[in-house]
């Protein structure tokens, strides 16, 4: 056979015949510990890798494309399948960024659901990545504690959205609905018994022998590496750097509710775990405030040329027929111009430019995902260590594909 | 009041821009808060080191770094480069526009992290980044042979 250089020489599973003790290994893309349908193509020296190229796009749906062929409300429901263990998150995320491009902004009672949504995607999420983890680590008594947590939330989501995972519940000014009756009290219940759970997996794993030395100074993410590869959300906080979007540029009546940014100091895996940890004592913190100050009145913004008029009102008013029928035939029509807006996404920033040019699509919709700026540390912070540790750490980095392949 | 009277005050990041490189800010422009430069391309390398070395400014973060394919224009792409800088909680947008066929100047020396982001902009877009150190395809696979977000690529079918 005459070797052939290939474009993908990077990605090729071959043996090294001038290097013949290092051994070429392929992971994934359908392997239980890469969450999803990341491939990896690891060299070993041994246990020791010397390198991890990353091969992605198996989820890759053209999402950024698709948005240019649709109106901005028929956009929502992809969103869900962005981070699709945290689809309420990424439902506020693009609504937030048509929002701000229209320059609208949405009663109270509506920004605090938001919140609340937020937060419960949070929990979520993180009580997935627990489980999960836990579980890449050969601790399987978390899995079964996390994910009985995790379908409280899920009713309480399928309850509220009527789904479980395509939520699409937000509208550009405002939401598909208000809350159901009695909703809260699911709400109220959880918060109130959730903090003690927390405790409970903490007692599982934190002093645990076994997890704190497949842990500690394992995968470290140094403070000037995750700045300089874009590495956001607790992976970020983990490494020293206290910068939280929910702080920093406060959306949503975030500003209005009381929460502490844990951060690490050394930036391995056993800091991610405890920061994500505290991340879930502090939104049970947030969804208690939330609960409490849950304003009344109306959920959606009054004008009626965002959204979708009330049925009954279609029926007997003529101007909200009209507006009804305007909306249907020409969709929402935003001002040209550009505009970025990021939420801080149970995974990271998770940030939507809009690029408008006044049609009714957008000319450009740029996705700025999480996952994607974490995952591309993995290379660095695993070559060197044991190919063991290469599951921990990309449990640890929460990595979502559907989020970086879009 | 003059025109010029209405504009909002601009920011220090754009400020100390126009002061070092002048001529070659093209345009600076404020939409929903958030201020977006036009830097000509024979100099946007440097200014993304002096906002990120800049004592006062530190725009050490590269949330996001993409393209959008223009047609009709004189340019063909526009590179979008946004920066943020954790010591005075600012964000700020470079934007390059690129002639049809010109190549961009890699970033990757300044802001390692936008090796993943610059890949993604050649595989959807088609933007060169000249001294990329390993400008593969990222999310197509690797014998594509389109640019899919170009906007004469079709939404259906190809």
């Amino acid at each position: 056979m005459t070797a052939r250089p290939s474009p993908g020489a990077a990605y090729t599973v071959e043996r090294d015949d001038l290097n013949p003790e290092i051994l070429t290994i392929n992971m994934g893309p359908s392997h239980p510990s890469t969450h999803g349908v990341l491939r990896l193509v690891l060299k070993l020296d041994g246990e020791r890798v010397v390198s991890c190229v990353p091969d992605l796009g198996y989820l890759h749906r053209g999402m950024e494309k698709i948005a240019e062929n649709k109106t901005y409300h028929q956009f929502i429901p992809y969103t869900d399948r962005l981070d699709y263990l945290a689809p309420l998150s990424t439902n506020v995320a693009y609504v937030l960024a048509v929002e701000k491009l229209m320059g609208l902004t949405i009663p109270p009672r509506g920004q605090v659901i938001r919140v609340i949504c937020c937060e419960i995607a949070r929990i979520s999420s993180h009580l997935l990545w627990l489980g999960t983890h836990a579980l890449d680590l050969g601790a399987a008594t978390v899995f079964f504690h996390t994910f009985r947590e995790r379908e409280v939330l899920y009713t309480l989501i399928e309850q509220l959205t009527g789904a479980r995972l395509t939520t699409s519940y937000t509208r550009v000014g405002g939401l598909a609905c208000d809350l159901p009756d009695g909703w809260t009290d699911g709400v109220r219940r959880f918060v109130n018994s959730f903090p003690k759970k927390v405790d409970e997996f903490e007692k599982l794993l934190t002093r645990n022998r076994i997890w704190m030395d497949r842990t500690q100074n394992v995968g470290v993410i140094s403070k000037e590496d995750a700045i300089a590869y874009g590495v956001s959300g607790p992976n970020l906080r983990a490494a020293g750097v206290e910068f939280d979007l929910r702080k920093a540029f406060p959306y949503s009546s975030y500003e209005q509710f009381e929460f502490e940014i844990p951060t690490g100091t050394v930036g391995d895996i056993y800091d991610r775990y405890l920061v994500r940890m505290e991340e879930m004592r502090q939104a049970t913190r947030i969804l208690d405030q939330a609960l409490r100050k849950l304003p009344g009145g109306p959920i959606n913004n009054e004008s009626r040329k965002v959204l979708l008029p009330d049925k009954t009102r279609v029926l007997t008013a003529m101007e909200d027929l009209i507006h009804q029928f305007m909306l249907v035939t020409e969709a929402l029509t935003p001002p040209p111009g550009e505009v970025y807006h990021a939420v801080e996404a149970p995974k990271g920033e998770v940030g939507f430019y809009i690029c408008s040019t006044g049609g009714k699509s957008p000319y450009r919709l740029r996705i700025r995902s999480a996952s994607f700026c974490n995952l591309h540390v993995l290379s660095k912070i695993v070559t060197g260590g044991l190919v063991a540790d290469v599951v921990a750490t990309i449990a640890s980095l929460d990595p979502v594909m559907g989020e970086v392949d879009r | 009041m003059t025109d010029q009277d209405l504009l909002p005050e601009e920011p220090l990041a754009v400020r100390k821009l126009r002061e070092r490189f002048s001529e070659s800010v093209l345009a600076a422009t404020e939409f929903r808060g958030e201020w977006t430069v036009l830097a000509a391309k024979s100099r946007a390398i440097e200014m993304c080191r002096f906002l990120r070395g800049d004592v006062d400014l530190q725009m050490v973060y590269l949330v996001d770094l993409f393209a959008i394919h223009w047609m009709d224009h004189e340019y063909e792409h526009e590179v979008v480069i946004l920066v943020h800088s954790f010591r005075r909680n600012e964000r700020l947008r470079l934007k390059v526009r690129l002639a049809p066929g010109e190549a961009m100047p890699t970033l990757t020396e300044i802001h390692p992290g936008a090796e993943w982001h610059e890949r993604e902009a050649f595989d959807l877009v088609g933007v060169v980044f000249e001294g990329h150190p390993d400008l593969r395809r990222i999310l197509m696979p690797e014998d594509y042979d389109a640019h899919p977000l170009r906007k004469d690529f079709p939404v259906r079918g190809w």
